[in-house]
């Protein structure tokens, strides 16, 4: 066999670069607020159905299922706005280089864990 | 264009599509940070809530945001399906099944802001 050939073809040692992950992640995160809409009319709707509505949506927020259902939304939705906004930001012509887009992806992963966590924070501590 | 895909995007084409994506996102991306602003820095009771909206403006606005999740979403959606379900037929019922469920959505809002 010839020595020189290309061996390394495990698809294991293959990675997806960072913008790549950033990119699904902002489609899963659409999908997820797609779903998840239904929960925010729900609660929209009953909330402004009269003060008796508002205080069974302002109870149900008191269930640990329902924070966490509301944290994952507001998670999807935070991820979501974050990549959005570097996403027209491009447009505009900035981070369309191959570092600068690898520091954009970098920049909405941190700022987007940092909201999450502080929406986790809110939401616990109300 | 001469794919079959082509019918079912919002737009007709891409062009169009980005475009649609970017003006409700300005649209969606206002309504959130405005939504979560009202939240988190005035103290929300049955009053102020029910209060923003019953305004015209807010009404309008919430209208807006409705309209723009609702082509938003298509625009996204179309472009996951088309990316991810490669066979026709499952394609379309999902496609779909997400306009269905977008339509009700639009109709639910208008529903609630204007208490039909």
């Amino acid at each position: 066999m010839n020595s020189k050939r290309p061996v390394n073809l495990d698809l294991g040692k293959f990675h997806f670069p960072l913008p790549a992950i950033t990119s699904i992640l902002h489609r899963i995160s659409g999908v997820i607020i797609f779903v998840g809409l239904a929960f925010l009319l729900y609660g929209l709707d009953l909330s402004l159905s009269g003060e008796d509505g508002f205080n069974q949506v302002s109870a149900l927020l008191d269930s640990f299922l329902a924070k966490l259902i509301v944290w994952g939304i507001l998670s999807a939705l935070l991820y979501h706005l974050v990549a959005g906004i570097k996403h027209l930001i491009m447009d505009m012509g900035y981070g369309e280089e191959l570092e600068s887009g690898r520091l954009a992806a970098k920049a909405t992963v941190v700022v987007s864990v940092i909201l999450i966590v502080l929406a986790g924070v809110w939401i616990w501590g109300l | 264009m001469g794919t079959v895909n082509s019918v079912t995007n919002l737009g007709r084409s891409g062009v169009y599509d980005w475009l649609i994506q970017r003006v409700s996102a300005y649209v969606l991306a206002l309504y959130t940070l405005f939504l979560l602003g009202f939240i988190l820095f005035t103290d929300v009771t049955y009053e102020s809530w029910a209060g923003l909206f019953s305004t015209t403006w807010f009404r309008i606005f919430s209208l807006m945001a409705l309209v723009a999740i609702g082509a938003h979403a298509w625009v996204g959606l179309w472009t996951v399906t088309t990316d991810y379900i490669k066979a026709m037929a499952p394609r379309f019922l999902v496609q779909a099944g997400s306009g269905a469920v977008m339509f009700v959505y639009v109709v639910w809002g208008v529903e609630i802001l204007w208490g039909l």
